[in-house]
């Protein structure tokens, strides 16, 4: 099963003649991911290590029946590119784009909603998606995630930063637990796809048996979720928090882990979190501790 | 970016929104220029990036040169809670029958644009939420809609402001939002929105954030960016193009990734100590990246340990490795590195570091966060 993406997906890179779409676009494929064309304007009919670049995205989706695409190009071209794949009529897009102005996020999420809504977008400025031993669209490193097992117990991961996904990851593999699907929602102000988003998919996949959650400080969706958690979710959770000692008033890093106001604060996320019943860690590692012994609990 | 109110103003101008008369001053003698331009009386305000001005003397009204002398003498070089005033902005000073609150920010939640309206003004807005939260009217905006003069109008009416100030505030709404999404503003912020007797509305503050994303398409934010309140560590690292922030501790920090980056100060004061700095160097940690982050991190006279905090995803951890022992023979540190390298590879790296021979006192692995985070404390705080 897996959540968003499976062995089934077939991906068109959006930048795909471009150096981070050509290097992360290949590696994805080499993962095993069906990439099955590539979109860069003008250079329609070449080819990127063998797989075929088309002038748009409908073109790709004509020739391949892609239904999912990876945006790869600089952040003045991203929220049209990502629009572009909705009106080609991708069900997925993952963008990793870092810098896109809020502005243009703000606009380009509610245009999605109003004027397609069979498209969901992930990130920007994500790690991507992966369903270990399918299918990973993004910069996820395929070798730190261990592949689920057929009978479980999985993991689902949603997170809001990328490192701290991978290391995630990496501590489940050392620990040989696999993973059902691993979603970087990424760390700005607007994502396509929120926490919620995946919290609902992994409830009810039958693959997921129990659900890590990793947040930062910025705006209110882990307490959104948290209230969402408690209404809805029945699989045991595990959580971490990133930015107990962020100072207020500054960015730390991504656009959007910003405390203002007193709002957005770690401690604020922890409680509400630990009040609907997850197990919130103080840092990755217990995190990860955590999760282990939920594991162990399930087996 | 955060403006001072005189870039406010100026930004604010660029989209017509009517703000008094009036022009910025580095010296008595400028200040007295701009007051003979702007006509008496004039106010002088303090450009500094905190609230509070007015309370700690650094907003005068002056009737004419001689007092404009005197408040600019004073308020030039001030500290206000910590900030040096170097900077005056002199304007005509401005009649007040009414004051109000206007702002628009991003709501994440909604993900839609918000307008908080109030017919309390001049005030903090923070204030006006706990005391008399009924005062405030928020308006969320579809950014596919945008905003129109009528809804602007009824906004105004909802909040109660006077009808002769509604026409005039609501225009001065309709030009802050275009002021907020054209000009890429996370906040676009007037108080007081003021009321003259004449009948006219205008904006008797400013206060303006930018989004740092958008830099690429406004290049008339070269000259904020200029001015833009930074310390010399974090002037330093912008220059080398490092997303740094500092702070007050005694532990240098760098790691790859925002959010490992912010975990890597959690973990450092659940040990007791305390972070130096925010320094994500990002997914590669090639040497020239790790050098300067390193120099950076040299260059703070408070830093006792350094904690280098890597996970190699795709990034190697042999790849890493070689830009530390390369930098490090770049750059001559002051205080002695703990490194934590995990993910790809991450034991080839470590074998690299120790293969490198560079002392154990000056660079140390360990193998966790917790462990690394340990030892680097334990060096700062002895």
């Amino acid at each position: 099963m897996a959540i968003f993406v499976n062995e089934n997906t077939k991906v068109v890179v959006q930048g795909l003649t471009g150096g981070q779409g050509r290097y992360h676009g290949l590696r994805n494929r080499d993962y095993g991911t069906n990439v099955v064309g590539g979109v860069t304007p003008g250079k329609g009919g070449q080819d990127v290590d063998g797989i075929p670049v088309f002038d748009s995205v409908t073109e790709a989706v004509e020739a391949t029946g892609a239904d999912a695409s990876f945006v790869a190009v600089p952040p003045k071209f991203a929220s049209g590119a990502i629009l572009e794949a909705a009106e080609a009529g991708i069900a997925f897009v993952v963008c990793i784009t870092e810098g896109i102005p809020a502005q243009d996020e703000a606009m380009t999420y509610n245009v999605l909603v109003r004027n397609h809504p069979g498209t969901r977008l992930l990130g920007p400025n994500c790690p991507g998606v992966i369903s270990p031993g399918k299918c990973n669209i993004g910069i996820t490193a395929g070798e730190i995630a261990q592949n689920p097992t057929a009978d479980g117990p999985n993991v689902g991961i949603v997170s809001r930063s990328g490192t701290l996904t991978y290391q995630a990851l990496y501590e489940l593999k050392q620990a040989g637990i696999g993973v059902s699907t691993c979603v970087g929602i990424g760390g700005d102000p607007v994502p396509g796809t929120n926490f919620i988003d995946c919290l609902e998919r992994f409830q009810s996949d039958p693959e997921t048996h129990a659900i890590m959650m990793i947040g930062e400080i910025g705006g209110s969706a882990e307490e959104e979720a948290a209230a969402f958690i408690d209404a809805n979710v029945t699989k045991p959770m595990a959580a971490y928090i990133a930015g107990v000692t962020a100072p207020p008033g500054k960015k730390m890093g991504h656009a959007g882990a910003i405390v203002s106001g007193g709002k957005g604060t770690a401690q604020g996320k922890m409680l509400a979190l630990s009040e609907a019943g997850v197990k919130v860690g103080v840092n990755p590692t217990e995190a990860g501790e955590l999760m282990t012994e939920i594991i162990r609990e399930l087996s | 970016m955060d403006l001072f109110e005189y870039q406010g103003k100026q930004y604010f101008a660029r989209y017509d929104i009517p703000v008094s008369p009036g022009g910025p001053a580095d010296t008595v003698d400028e200040a007295v220029k701009e007051a003979n331009q702007a006509g008496y009386p004039v106010v002088v305000k303090a450009q500094v990036q905190v609230g509070g001005r007015g309370k700690a003397g650094g907003i005068k009204l002056a009737d004419n040169e001689a007092e404009v002398r005197e408040h600019a003498g004073n308020i030039l070089g001030m500290d206000i809670k910590g900030h040096t005033v170097n900077r005056l902005w002199v304007e005509k000073a401005s009649d007040i029958e009414d004051e109000y609150y206007a702002s628009f920010t991003l709501d994440r939640a909604a993900k839609k644009h918000l307008l908080m309206l109030s017919a309390e003004g001049g005030v903090e807005i923070e204030a006006v939420a706990e005391s008399n939260p009924d005062a405030i009217v928020k308006l969320h905006i579809d950014p596919v809609d945008g905003l129109d003069l009528e809804v602007a109008r009824q906004s105004c009416i909802k909040a109660k402001l006077p009808e002769t100030a509604v026409d005039g505030a609501a225009e001065i709404l309709v030009k802050l939002y275009r002021c907020y999404t054209e000009g890429d503003c996370d906040l676009a912020e007037i108080n007081p929105l003021i009321l003259k007797p004449t009948g006219e509305v205008h904006a008797l503050d400013a206060k303006v954030t930018l989004d740092n994303s958008a830099a690429y398409r406004h290049p008339e934010w070269e000259a904020f960016a200029a001015t833009e309140v930074l310390d010399d560590r974090e002037q330093m690292a912008k220059e080398k193009g490092l997303q740094y922030i500092g702070l007050d501790g005694s532990v240098g920090i760098i790691a790859n990734g925002a959010g490992l980056a912010m975990s890597t100060l959690d973990v450092v004061n659940q040990v007791g100590g305390t972070a130096a700095n925010f320094l994500d160097i990002g997914g590669g940690a090639n040497a020239d990246v790790m050098a300067g982050a390193l120099e950076v991190i040299n260059f703070d006279e408070n830093v006792v340990s350094i904690l280098i905090n890597i996970f190699g995803g795709i990034t190697r951890g042999e790849e890493v490795a070689k830009g530390i022992v390369e930098a490090m023979s770049r750059v001559d540190l002051r205080a002695p590195i703990v490194i934590r390298l995990d993910g790809t590879n991450a034991e080839e790296g470590r074998q690299i570091l120790l293969d490198a021979g560079i002392p154990q006192e000056k660079l140390r692995s360990e193998p966790t966060m917790l462990e690394a985070a340990l030892a680097a404390v334990s060096t700062a705080n002895a």
